[in-house]
């Protein structure tokens, strides 16, 4: 499994995650379903916290209303947070939550090294699987 | 009272695929049941299993949050619209 990930998308979440510091960043993944990853959408972190995330869920249904608006069959694929101290691998408390989000990608941008990291992972009925990330263009 | 339920895309194959469908209630726990009893499948995602709604579901009325409403005895009227969202988040914590 992969996520093909253009380069603009990697830099755009890795740039929010540094701007949210203290607090943990989030956003969604949006592509057609089995493809690449077209946009990456900022929302706040409701609850702006630097150890838990929160995306509202207006922020999601407003996303969704949009793609459907656009009618090109976009969706979202996937969620990304930042861990600001931790290593970029699912919390037990992303794993438990994950159980309602049926098979999207989960991001995870890591601030602890001075060089961040991204990694992806599924999560399906508790098991976490990793994706590689394939950067491709500009 | 028939009101409009935006369902979330992991509902939805238990739900012939429907991304938004008709359901009957006078409040908001009443629509949900509906819901349930329409698409038995959908019963493990929304129900929480002492009663309730699951933890991890929040529910719109008209894009406000019932929980901060009446919950899940919040009236709903004719021509309502209300959407089941998965509440996205997580941390290390």
């Amino acid at each position: 499994m992969v996520l093909h990930l253009r380069r603009q998308q990697w830099l755009e979440m890795v740039g929010h995650s540094y701007r949210c510091l203290p607090e943990e960043a989030c956003g969604l993944l949006s592509g057609l379903p089995g493809g690449p990853v077209e946009r990456f959408w900022p929302c706040p972190n409701a609850d702006r916290s630097a150890r838990t995330y929160a995306i509202d869920g207006r922020e999601l249904l407003r996303v969704e209303r949009r793609l459907e608006d656009e009618g090109e069959g976009e969706e979202i694929v996937g969620v990304v947070h930042s861990h600001t101290h931790t290593d970029a691998y699912p919390s037990p408390t992303d794993v438990e939550r994950a159980a309602l989000l049926g098979d999207w990608h989960f991001l995870i941008v890591s601030l602890r090294h001075p060089e961040p990291e991204a990694r992806c992972y599924r999560i399906t009925d508790g098991a976490v699987d990793e994706v590689a990330i394939v950067l491709s263009g500009a | 009272m028939s009101v409009s339920v935006r369902l979330p895309t992991i509902l939805r194959t238990h739900a012939g695929g429907l991304s938004e469908i008709s359901a009957e209630g006078g409040t908001v726990g009443e629509v949900v049941d509906d819901v349930v009893r329409q698409f038995p499948g959908t019963s493990s995602h929304l129900k929480a299993p002492g009663g309730g709604l699951h933890r991890f579901v929040n529910v719109y009325l008209d894009d406000e949050d019932v929980r901060y409403l009446g919950g899940l005895e919040t009236p709903v009227g004719a021509g309502a619209k209300l959407s089941i969202v998965p509440a996205v988040a997580g941390g290390w914590g």
